[in-house]
């Protein structure tokens, strides 16, 4: 089994003629993905390969019966793709861009949200349930389907985790990335307490970073409510304060924000804080068939 | 992104917000004049982006052009947390009877725009959030329905001495919400937002952080922005568009993904060595960005070894290939490389860089320990 996404998911690109949009959508496709047509306003009626293109994401809905969609557009038209997806009655969107100014976000979390709407990302890879559905800019390959849900504000740093737990035979259920940035659609913990009610889940790989209080709630959240094991990884911890590595989130803010908080909150929430990526699987085997 | 205090009154004073009377210098002797204008009754301050100034000393009152002119000479000769000061901006003394704090930030958990009011200002807000929490007053702002007046107004009633100071600090409020909003800010900040003795609200200091996301909205205010916030390689970095970060260690890192490259300087720690810098190198695939990288990481004299980790997801692993392929050819590479590339197209990026004689890893830990190895 897997969460949010899987074999029936039907997925519209938004920004599908765009040279990111056009590339992972058949990336997509070749991967397995129910990709049923893409969307770039003034280009409807034309072909993406073989996928049909729209106008508007309304349209395409009511063409495909589509109830995912994957934006692959710039920061400066990203949150209106947004609105748009959510106005026209998709229950699950996922942002991939990255650059999305603050406020907006602001915005598109509540719209979101007040919408009765899962938002994944923005700045984020996607969401992945192998063997299923691939709905994002992650490499397919190195994933493998498998039981343990992996849940991380990272990109890359996603794949290295999984890559290694695929080499270690530990496929996973559903991969999920929550984006870099300091306003997430969706945190950890609604993520969290899915896979804990997922039976196809048997334990839970956390990645966190620097800056914010995602993880330390996420480790109050596990104490309270979590019976299947979670691993953390938790990088930065050589970060420099006061700096944004990177990630628009990524920031230790006026001493707050640390790896070490994090580290230490996960740890008295009897969480597992692995050294490296490749410490992982092994604490995964500790606990896991 | 940040300004100096000269630029945020700057801002203020566009958006209706009554400051201080001041003016900038950059020469004792120009200090010394502004401090005439104010009957040589002045407070000379100096300018930073970082915090700290105080402490420094950069922050005099003089009771003379004369004594402006001394502590104008003093203080823009020091350095302040490692940065020249360049300006000093000299402004008028005002007598002082009340201090505020006024601010506005982002509430990342709440997910929302947050009035911070205090009434005890001129002191520094995170030591005031840590000792006497119940002295800050929060007032979030429900994103489609603006500043509710009403709230805003109950909290000023319970932190200014009379209605009618309650009303301008709420005024206030409500423009700096405008400025917050228009120009995509991340702080700001009066602290401290002074009565003086005529019974005027005055900004006494002016504090705006901008959202680097939101700045390519608002052309008017990358005409803001001051190199001096970057160190030189960093400065380059964002001319090449790339993130990097200056480290004090001697492993040069080219990486794509920020928590990648968060985790390889971690990495390289536990293995006994010491980044020399983070660089996103990630995002979209691009050779020419890959070479800017080299680049930097070979302007950097500490760096001993080059380590490139890739992990290709939206970026491709030929791409990463050819561009240090191309600065292996146009501007040779003199430190011990090494290199680990997977993901998307991997066969066809491994395949470039073998044919150019570089050597790759597998694993992230094996080409960590190589690299601590080769220092």
């Amino acid at each position: 089994m897997s969460i949010l996404v899987d074999e029936n998911t039907k997925v519209l690109v938004q920004g599908i003629t765009g040279r990111d949009g056009s590339f992972h959508a058949a990336r997509m496709l070749e991967y397995g993905t129910k990709v049923v047509g893409g969307v770039t306003p003034g280009k409807g009626g034309e072909k993406a390969g073989a996928l049909p293109v729209f106008n508007t994401v309304r349209e395409a809905v009511e063409e495909t019966k589509a109830d995912c969609s994957v934006i692959y557009v710039p920061a400066r038209f990203a949150s209106s793709a947004v609105k748009e997806a959510i106005d026209a009655g998709l229950k699950l969107v996922v942002c991939i861009t990255e650059g999305i100014p603050v406020l907006e976000m602001i915005e598109n979390y509540h719209y979101a949200k007040d919408n009765g709407v899962r938002l994944i990302g923005p700045n984020c890879p996607g969401v992945i349930s192998p063997g299923k559905c691939k709905v994002g800019i992650m490499p397919g390959p190195i994933h493998a389907p498998g039981r343990i849900g992996v849940v991380s504000r990272s990109g890359t740093l996603t794949y290295e985790v999984v890559y290694n737990l695929t080499v270690n035979k530990f496929g996973q259920s559903t991969c999920i990335g929550i984006g870099g940035d300091a306003i997430a659609g969706t945190g950890f913990i609604d993520l969290l307490s899915m896979f804990e009610g997922d039976p196809g889940t048997e334990a839970v790989v956390l990645v966190g970073e620097i800056g914010g209080e995602e993880e330390e709630l996420a480790a109050d959240h596990i104490r309270a409510n979590m019976k299947k094991p979670v691993t953390a990884f938790i990088s930065g911890r050589s970060a420099p304060p006061g700096k944004r590595m990177g990630h628009a989130g990524a920031i230790i803010s006026q001493g707050k924000g640390t790896a070490e908080a994090k580290i230490k909150a996960f740890k008295d929430a009897g969480v597992p804080v692995a050294d490296t990526p490749d410490e992982i699987p092994k604490i995964v085997k500790s606990y896991v068939s | 992104m940040k300004i100096y205090e000269y630029q945020a009154m700057a801002l203020f004073k566009e958006y209706g917000i009554d400051v201080v009377p001041a003016e900038l210098a950059d020469k004792p002797g120009d200090a010394a004049a502004i401090a005439e204008k104010f009957a040589g009754k002045a407070v000379v301050k100096a300018q930073a982006l970082t915090g700290g100034r105080g402490k420094a000393g950069g922050i005099k009152i003089v009771r003379s052009p004369g004594e402006a002119k001394d502590a104008a000479r003093k203080i823009l000769a020091m350095d302040i947390k490692g940065a020249p000061v360049k300006k000093v901006l000299v402004a008028e003394a005002i007598d002082i009877l009340e201090e505020y704090y006024l601010g506005i930030t982002v509430d990342r958990a709440a997910k929302k725009v947050v009035f911070v009011l205090s009434g005890s200002g001129g002191v520094e807000i995170e030591e005031l959030a840590k000792n006497s929490p119940e002295k800050i007053h929060k007032i979030h702002v429900n994103p489609f329905d603006g500043p509710d007046k009403k709230r805003l107004a109950a909290a000023a009633a319970g932190v200014f001495k009379d209605s009618a100071s309650a009303e301008k600090a709420v005024d206030a409020m409500l423009k700096m919400y405008r400025l917050f909003i228009e120009k995509d800010c991340s702080l700001l900040e009066i602290n401290p937002y002074v009565k003086t003795g005529s019974g005027e609200f005055l900004a006494a200091d002016a504090k705006i952080n901008f959202d680097d996301n939101g700045v390519f909205k608002h052309p008017e205010v990358e005409k803001l922005r001051n190199p001096e916030e970057y160190s030189s390689q960093e400065l380059s970095a964002r001319r090449a568009g790339l993130s990097f970060v200056s480290m004090a260690g001697n492993i040069g890192c080219i990486v794509n993904g920020a928590g990648l490259a968060m985790a390889t300087m971690d990495v390289i720690k536990f293995f006994g060595g010491e980044a020399a810098n983070f660089l996103d190198v990630g995002g979209s695939s691009n050779p020419a960005k890959v070479l800017d990288a080299v680049k930097i990481i070979l302007s950097n004299k500490k760096a001993k070894v080059m380590l490139i980790n890739i992990f290709g997801g939206i970026t491709r692993c030929d791409d990463i290939a050819n561009g240090i392929v191309m600065a292996k050819e146009r501007i040779g590479i003199k430190l011990p490389v090494i290199i680990r590339l997977i993901g998307t197209n991997q066969e066809k990026g491994r395949e470039i860089l073998g044919k150019a004689g570089f050597v790759t890893a597998e694993t992230m830990t094996e080409a960590v320990k190589k690299a601590v190895r080769a220092v």
